[in-house]
């Protein structure tokens, strides 16, 4: 299986728009990291370099977008969602203007830079805010389809991917639709519902499962807000147990959509993998999914659980 | 009717809207009526019948909390009519606490967390340039809200961009809600900040038409360079009462005020005619 980077895939996404003359691509000092530099590379007329200063760059996303530009404004998780807050609900989801803030450097995998890096926030923040969409691709190929369908999406949406290369778990050229959850494997006796790069962890997790007998089935929940509720209360309704995993807080994420959906409308056992109520810190990603129990084992061992107290 | 004339039937609208709100902002937006006046009635090119004409002037209010005089002056302009001012903070009204783009027509950016549009303004202005267009971009942004740091990121950005047909007005009155904006934190010696920041500035008298005018027109010569016109103003200006009273920043007349300030008011115009 192929290792790529989904931020790679989003500089070829933004590459291929560029004919689009609509498109204006903003950037806080990281091109280079975000790969909104393949953009610059061929339209550099419709590149805007803001410097650092991301509160600003979400105030002029929204002049761009006011004046009917498809605005993509570019920079890290922690400082597209934490530190321009209140500027992205002022000046982005309150006048529903078509912004799409995308950030890279997600999650614990940003690795080696530590805890001031790691957005592990940032879906929570997001989704919480009215008028946003948010995305979350599970590797490069979905990112590429999705950059594609958010700037045919009109309004606000916030898309995330990590830094690291990751496994490839759908198709090269496969149609991304927004609000669409899609189940990659079947299963009957628990769910796993992944998102991001942890997708992969679920279709591990299900192979391991699957030794033992237990039949799970594997949904990639790559747009969690809006929350494809269909898909999600027709899988647990069939296997009446879940698991969510994410890399991010299992406050606000995919979890907390997940169980608060299924609170409602089918009370069911749900275990949340993601970080806990921690900050991050320095190391290998690898290392840091064993410590902060991220890993497909640990998916497992929650799903065993799930299904106990179903 | 002259501009003077015009400036205090808004500052009578913002009596009546703000009084029969029971809250609001009179003070900020009596030291901007002049401005309002001579943008709305003499600057900026626009068509009340035709809100979305591509080929007008933007104006962005970033000190939002000023919504009545903007209201004032789009109804008097006849965006919409100007029996709706009075249901300004009230349910289901078009004329929120704060401007909401997209609810009243004229209104070109949701504004009123502060320090946050001329950003905005840079987005329009940006726009503009990419497209060729030839319309000016006008922001007006209170003095206090200069405290946050986003203005001068902004600030950077309008000048590295060149970003000449971009305008901003600073209401300088001196006041904020915690007293005088040198006490709370200081923001002198401004005309020299925005200079260093790379920009053409001016300070007049905020409250002084021809003065108002002849800046602006100063301010279309701009073509390297975008332009900041600093008007000294007095808070609160043409109700005596209310002029340099912090007291009148977010509160609105009682019934008692309201018909002193109106008396006022109307003497005032009268006087213009």
């Amino acid at each position: 299986m192929s290792q790529i980077a989904q931020r790679d895939y989003f500089g070829k996404a933004l590459k291929d728009l560029a004919k689009r003359e609509d498109i204006v691509v903003l950037d806080a000092d990281l091109a280079g990291s975000t790969k909104t530099s393949e953009f610059k590379k061929v339209c550099p007329e419709r590149f805007v370099e803001i410097g650092i200063a991301e509160q600003n760059m979400i105030g002029i996303s929204s002049g761009l977008a006011a004046e009917g530009k498809t605005v993509f404004a570019t920079t890290f998780g922690v400082f597209a969602t934490g530190r321009c807050w209140e500027q992205v609900r002022l000046c982005v989801a309150y006048p529903e203007l078509n912004v799409k803030i995308v950030a890279t450097h997600c999650g614990i995998s940003v690795g080696e830079d530590g805890a001031t890096h790691q957005a592990l926030e940032d879906i929570s923040l997001m989704r919480t805010m009215p008028n946003m969409t948010v995305i979350s691709p599970a590797d490069a190929y979905e990112t590429y389809a999705a950059t594609i369908a958010i700037a045919d999406h009109y309004g606000p949406v916030y898309m995330r991917m990590g830094r690291s290369p990751v496994p490839t778990v759908s198709e090269e050229g496969e149609k991304f639709i927004i609000g669409k959850a899609k189940a990659l494997r079947e299963g009957k006796d628990v769910t796993l519902f992944g998102t991001g790069q942890m997708v992969f962890n679920c279709i591990e997790a299900a192979e391991e499962l699957k030794k033992e007998g237990v039949s799970a089935e594997v949904v990639n929940v790559s747009t969690i807000k809006p929350l494809d509720r269909d898909t999600v209360l027709a899988s647990v309704s069939k296997t009446g147990c879940a698991v969510t995993a994410e890399e991010h807080s299992i406050i606000g994420g995919l979890g907390s959509a997940i169980s608060e959906l299924l609170s409602e409308e089918l009370p069911s056992p749900v275990f949340r993998i993601g970080t806990g109520d921690i900050f991050g810190e320095s190391g290998s990603p690898a290392e840091l999914f064993v410590k902060y129990k991220l890993t497909s084992g640990d998916i497992a061992k929650a799903a065993r659980k799930a299904m106990k107290k179903r | 009717m002259e501009l003077k004339e015009i400036a205090n039937r808004l500052r009578f609208h913002v009596i009546e809207m703000t009084s029969e709100a029971g809250s609001g902002h009179p003070g900020g937006s009596l030291s901007s009526a002049d401005l309002m006046a001579v943008l709305y009635f003499r600057v900026m090119n626009h068509r009340p019948s035709d809100p979305s004409w591509d080929g007008r002037d933007r104006f962005i209010l970033s000190k939002g909390h000023v919504a009545p005089i903007l209201y004032a002056s789009l109804a008097e302009s006849g965006y919409f009519p100007v029996e709706e001012l009075i249901t300004l903070r009230k349910m289901n009204s078009r004329l929120q606490g704060h401007p909401v783009r997209g609810k009243l027509p004229g209104v070109e950016m949701s504004t009123g967390s502060l320090g946050q549009g001329l950003s905005m303004a840079c987005g329009f202005a940006m726009a503009a340039k990419m497209d060729g267009k030839k319309h000016r971009v006008y922001c007006l942004v209170g003095d206090g809200e200069l405290q946050s740091g986003m203005n001068w990121e902004a600030a950077m950005f309008a000048s590295q961009y060149k970003l000449s047909n971009l305008v901003l007005f600073v209401d300088r009155n001196r006041l904020q809600i915690s007293g005088c904006t040198e006490d709370v934190m200081g923001l002198e010696p401004l005309q020299r900040k925005w200079e260093a920041f790379g920009w053409r500035a001016i300070t007049v008298d905020g409250h002084n038409i021809a003065k108002l005018i002849e800046a602006c027109t100063w301010a279309k010569r701009a073509r390297t360079r975008p332009t900041v016109i600093i008007m000294n103003t007095v808070k609160g200006k043409g109700v005596s009462f209310m002029e340099n009273n912090v007291g009148f920043h977010g509160k609105s007349c009682n019934a008692d005020e309201k018909v002193c300030a109106e008396n006022e008011l109307e003497e005032a115009m009268r006087f213009c005619r």
